[in-house]
């Protein structure tokens, strides 16, 4: 099938183009999140911190690798789960974020935040964390180290393999996949 | 007639178990996989499943963890009433063995001490650990690694007795289609039928403990298998819940007698990384 290579900052250009059940393999940067970097980032905004990071059009990992063996980028870093991080859609589109990888179904709130704010959700391939470890190029930790591997790491991945499973007009794979056997 | 092992013979075992079962998939499941990359039908799905069939050569080749959700610990004990077990509490030394392999084979350490207050142990301890007692003098040791994503879509419903089987079915399609992407699919799906609630879900986790290729040997519960299967991956979830034909690659059932005003059916769902092995000692 048909694969698209995207390099990494995400414009609009490359996200009109992607459509619901694309291959694409991903060359450039990502930062990593899960629940408890979320938690930290939704922290420092009520309390009117500023976040030491920028967010603008980046691209959100969901991810908790194994720790790295000496002389190893990363361990084993395969997608967790996406709809943990739902209640935080809002706070990462308002913070600029142009897409997220995970795995699995999203909320409907997000859905329609991947619409307006002209966004993109890819899935990963869960479980597959060996082989993607073999497409993270550098990672070094840029906030919360004492989240451990929770921790937001700046990640340079190269033909990182992802699929389109929300686009930017509301389509989603989850919903095409699905129908009763009988 | 009475035999005596030591627990660090236990340990042992038990940290190698943890690292195959990390590392290594066994050739019955590459087998599984391959058949079904052969039979998948939609460009997408077969992508998945070359992916994920090169994971499994990475990891094994390279000693990369397969997935970075490294599980919980779950430990089966079949202990012989006539064995002995000199040494550390048992339970201390299955502990002691699942910190040390997950600390020395750089595994991601994922349980926490408490359930609401959810701080992290940093060992991945405590295991699960159930204890069966058998005849003989033997110890059987069965080890899963099961992540959080495929086990939190576990389902029971107590039935009616008198429901048809076909709601059972329905049941297990329904489970299937609602975790769509969640369990990471194709899935390894143990099914528990009979006893009661906490029996019908422990026997649905045994269920996947059997050997992938090997049938209930009851030829009712054989069909019903099969029958399960064919249903399941009807449903179009497929490999990583993009759609295709498999969403499942085996169901296993296990039974256990019932009161006659209980049907209980408990799902465990497995996801494709199915990280398990069996030492006996």
């Amino acid at each position: 099938m048909e694969r698209k290579t995207i390099n990494t900052p995400l414009t609009d250009d490359i996200i009109e183009n992607l459509h619901c059940g694309d291959l694409c393999f991903i060359t450039g940067k990502l930062l990593t999140a899960r629940d408890k970097a979320h938690e930290r980032i939704a922290q420092m905004l009520s309390a009117g911190e500023k976040l030491p990071f920028d967010l603008k059009n980046e691209i959100i990992y969901y991810v908790g690798p194994t720790p790295a063996k000496p002389g190893e980028i990363i361990g084993a870093a395969g997608p967790t789960t996406s709809s943990r991080m739902d209640h935080f859609s809002p706070i990462m589109f308002e913070l600029g974020i142009k897409a997220m990888i995970g795995k699995g179904r999203r909320d409907n709130l997000t859905k329609e935040l991947t619409k307006k704010y002209r966004a993109v959700y890819f899935s990963s391939f869960g479980g597959a964390g060996a082989y993607l470890s073999k497409r993270i190029k550098s990672s070094k930790i840029i906030a919360f180290d004492d989240l451990a591997s929770e921790a937001v790491h700046e990640l340079f991945v190269e033909n990182f393999p992802v699929v389109v499973a929300i686009d930017m007009y509301g389509e989603d794979i989850y919903e095409h996949a699905v129908h009763r056997g009988e | 007639m009475k035999r005596t092992i030591h627990t660090d013979q236990i340990k042992t075992a038990i940290e190698e178990l943890i690292r195959s079962a990390s590392f290594i998939t066994p050739p019955e499941v590459k087998d599984i996989f391959a058949d079904m990359r052969e039979n998948e039908t939609l460009p997408l799905a077969s992508e998945t499943l070359n992916i994920l069939i090169e994971n499994i050569d990475i990891a094994e080749k390279e000693n990369i963890p397969l997935c970075q959700d490294c599980g919980s610990a779950i430990l089966f004990l079949e202990i012989g009433q006539e064995l002995e077990i000199t040494g550390d509490y048992l339970y201390d030394a299955v502990n002691s063995a699942v910190a040390d392999a997950y600390r020395n084979f750089y595994l991601r350490k994922s349980i926490v001490a408490d359930p609401l207050r959810r701080v992290n142990t940093g060992t991945n301890t405590p295991a699960f650990i159930h204890t069966d007692i058998v005849p003989g003098n033997g110890l059987t040791i069965d080890l899963m690694l099961k992540g959080g994503g495929s086990e939190n879509m576990s389902a029971l419903r107590m039935f009616r007795p008198t429901e048809s089987v076909e709601k059972i079915i329905d049941f297990i399609e329904d489970t299937v289609i609602a975790a769509g992407p969640n369990p990471c699919p194709p899935l390894f799906l143990g099914v528990g039928i009979g006893g009661t609630a906490d029996t019908a879900m422990l026997n649905a986790k045994k269920a996947l403990l059997k050997n992938p290729s090997e049938h209930h040997p009851d030829p009712y519960y054989r069909d019903l298998e099969i029958k399960i299967l064919e249903r399941v991956n009807k449903t179009g979830v497929g490999p990583m819940g993009f759609g295709g034909t498999n969403s499942a690659a085996v169901v296993h059932i296990k039974t256990a007698p019932a009161h006659i005003a209980s049907l209980p059916v408990a799902l465990n769902l497995n996801c494709h990384s199915l990280r398990k092995g069996r030492t006996v000692i």
